[in-house]
């Protein structure tokens, strides 16, 4: 027997975490979504059909998967609205992605260049406003951007308006709050992957007749596009879902998927739109995924 | 060099077209050296790195610098590269004062020290980064790529990152990238370092080839001692951010300068005493611990009365029988006896340790000549020690 053999059987075991991890709180829970994205809405409780009994036998459970359509998912594709809103979701997500990467890239840069000590303070400054509640923290923006809130209060003081500005119920009011948001998932990705980067390759760069703007573009950001690839999926996937934010902050002019997601599953108590809807988003944020992965692979085939 | 004057006469526009690849570069004054470090002196925060150091290293020179680690080897070549700014001093080069220049700027290329090869770049890549800056044509990169992958013997590798390569293609490629820009001068930081012992050997064989051919400058930063002796036309040797001598190989071994060098350079046994009396170029030195030596008086006269007598362990060698016949080399042979307390067989060499009657060690080596020594001495046994005045070293205190 091997040493390697000793520890081969509990990693195995150990392997199998993550999967049924998925399996139970991800697949189990999709398979619901799923089923009830294929009913029909019933003024019933709960409020779709058909369901499945169990108790009733083979046959009723075969005239149940019968019953099953795709009406919601052709209501989806024919309505308008629904078309929008994704539409929507993806221009907000790709928008507040590229405000995030320009903001963010820089700010990591910064931090990986710190003096070791001041990193970990930098970390902390990043991280410190998780500790006040997400909710807290977007009323406190509506407080700030209201009509006599504090930022109208300040510009009036500075006479650069005249007038409050309405900043509430804007789309620049949302996006604010999405950048204000996401940001720490946009920057510790990229301080990650920055601050691991060797020093020597600059120095080599330079060496090598590259003006430090050069050895920025050919060197430290092609080696920083893991931390590019991990904040931009960390913030596009949940910033298309997102529903908080767009409905506390931004008018009510048009919505996002979220919010639709909302209004179809608790005011018009339409569970079969509300979970194709779903199903939908998920397989909207399928592609992106793909090519993330694709790219993880790539860098890894050339490490290897 | 053809658009210099239009009334060039014949023979000399013969000899401007004619290559000059192989030749060192031509020196515009003979007594002005390549490169001239005047007084140079690094500090980082209360520690004195480089210490107000001057040196002049000669175009067409394969320089050493060798030292401990924490000397300021590695600190005053990144100053030549640019890299760290010096607080006092000038560096020359060509005559010119580099200061001003920015790393990127200057005709000097580096080899780094774990080779910092670009892992997102092809082999082909890294080499042609530099001649990419240098806004080089196509074609031409093309060539001068070929020529570097052809030089370091890189043939059919060009597309691989450096991930997919050995340690010792890596160097290869780092070499590559660094001599492709043809520096004026390349520095080399432990070039060599991350290679196993049998690919370090034929490296170095390599490397010197290397320099022979180009003709060009090369400053390497070292902590063996011999890879330096091996490489380097000559060698300075630093400590504590100075240098501690600046001498060839050779000299630097037979003849070293002070005790520190004596200790970092090699092996060496070291007895410390006075100088009795001097008589025909020889010191009678007392020491404590093996008696009176006799020694060869050095050149530069000694003036100071205590005294530090060093011994090459090669020059020692072992009897078994009391006196030595001294068949005319030296009048006087220094004799000391004692018992061998540790024989250890290296190959080429067998190392016996001596321990004198005072309690001191004498180290010898002897090179095994023979394949069968039914001679060797063995632990336990009783040997006369022996080596000549001239093979002792006297060094000031």
């Amino acid at each position: 027997m091997s040493a390697r053999n000793i520890f081969a059987r509990p990693a195995r075991y150990a392997a199998i975490a993550p999967y049924l991890w998925m399996v139970l709180f991800f697949l189990v829970p999709f398979g619901f979504v799923l089923k009830i994205s294929l009913s029909q809405t019933a003024i019933a409780q709960p409020p779709y059909l058909p369901l499945f009994e169990f108790t009733e036998g083979w046959g009723a459970l075969k005239a149940a998967f019968a019953a099953l359509s795709l009406d919601n998912f052709r209501l989806l594709i024919s309505d308008n609205l629904y078309i929008a809103t994704y539409l929507r979701s993806l221009v907000v997500a790709v928008t507040s992605t590229l405000i995030l990467l320009l903001i963010g890239y820089p700010i990591a840069y910064g931090m990986a260049r710190l003096p070791q000590r001041w990193q970990g303070v930098a970390m902390m400054l990043v991280i410190v406003p998780f500790w006040t509640s997400f909710l807290i923290r977007i009323y406190a923006w509506i407080n700030i951007l209201q009509h006599d809130g504090l930022l109208n209060k300040i510009l009036l003081a500075l006479h650069l308006v005249s007038v409050p500005v309405v900043w509430l119920s804007t789309d620049s009011a949302m996006y604010l709050g999405i950048v204000y948001s996401y940001l720490p998932f946009m920057i510790l990705p990229l301080y990650a992957t920055l601050a691991k980067l060797d020093p020597a390759l600059l120095e080599a760069a330079s060496d090598l007749g590259a003006a430090p703007l050069a050895t920025f573009w050919l060197v430290t950001f092609p080696l920083s596009l893991p931390g590019v690839g991990a904040g931009v999926l960390l913030c596009f996937i949940p910033i298309v879902g997102e529903f908080v934010i767009p409905d506390l902050l931004a008018g009510s002019s048009s919505m996002m998927i979220g919010q639709t997601l909302w209004l179809e599953f608790f005011t018009n108590k339409d569970w079969p739109v509300a979970s194709a809807a779903a199903v939908a988003l998920l397989l909207l944020l399928v592609p992106p995924l793909l090519l993330y992965d694709r790219l993880q692979r790539r860098t890894l085939q050339g490490e290897g | 060099m053809t658009e210099e004057s239009p009334e060039i006469d014949a023979p000399e526009i013969e000899e401007a077209v004619l290559p000059v690849k192989s030749a060192p570069p031509a020196e515009p004054a003979a007594d002005m050296p390549l490169l001239r470090i005047e007084g140079v002196g690094k500090k980082f925060g209360n520690f004195r790195a480089v210490d107000r150091l001057s040196l002049d290293i000669r175009a067409g020179e394969f320089f050493a610098l060798l030292g401990p680690s924490g000397c300021g080897k590695t600190t005053l070549l990144r100053m030549l590269a640019g890299f760290e700014t010096p607080d006092e001093g000038r560096i020359l080069l060509d005559g010119k004062d580099i200061a001003p220049v920015a790393p990127h700027q200057r005709p000097v290329n580096m080899m780094f020290q774990n080779y910092a090869l670009f892992p997102h770049l092809s082999v082909r890549d890294n080499i042609a980064f530099g001649l990419k800056r240098a806004g080089m044509a196509r074609a031409d990169i093309a060539t001068r790529v070929g020529e570097m992958v052809a030089l370091v013997k890189l043939d059919g590798l060009e597309k691989r990152k450096p991930d997919q390569l050995s340690g010792g293609q890596k160097q290869r490629v780092a070499l590559a990238r660094a001599l492709a820009r043809r520096p004026q001068v390349l520095l080399l930081d432990e070039p060599l370092a991350a290679l196993d012992k049998k690919l370090r050997e034929s490296t170095q064989l390599e490397l010197m080839e290397l320099q022979r051919r180009l003709g060009m400058t090369f400053i390497i930063v070292t902590h063996d001692q011999e890879e330096a002796m091996t490489m380097a036309n000559r060698i300075g040797v630093m400590d504590a951010g100075r240098l501690e001598q600046v001498a060839t190989p050779r000299e630097l071994y037979e003849a070293p300068r002070s005790r520190w060098v004596a200790e970092f350079v090699g092996d060496i046994n070291l007895f410390e005493g006075e100088i009795s009396s001097r008589e025909h170029h020889r010191l009678n030195i007392w020491t404590r611990l093996a008696g009176t030596i006799v020694a060869a008086e050095p050149r530069q006269r000694v003036t100071q009365a205590n005294v530090s007598v060093a011994i090459r362990p090669e020059k020692v060698k072992l009897s078994r029988r009391g006196p030595v016949s001294d068949a005319g080399t030296s009048q006087a042979i220094n004799r000391l006896e004692g018992v061998v307390t540790d024989v250890s067989y290296l190959g080429g060499l067998t190392v016996y340790k001596v321990k004198l009657d005072s309690g001191a060690v004498v180290r010898s080596s002897m090179a095994n000549t023979a394949r069968l020594d039914f001679d060797a001495y063995s632990a336990g046994r009783r040997v006369v020690a022996w080596f000549t005045p001239d093979d002792c070293v006297v060094l000031e205190q």
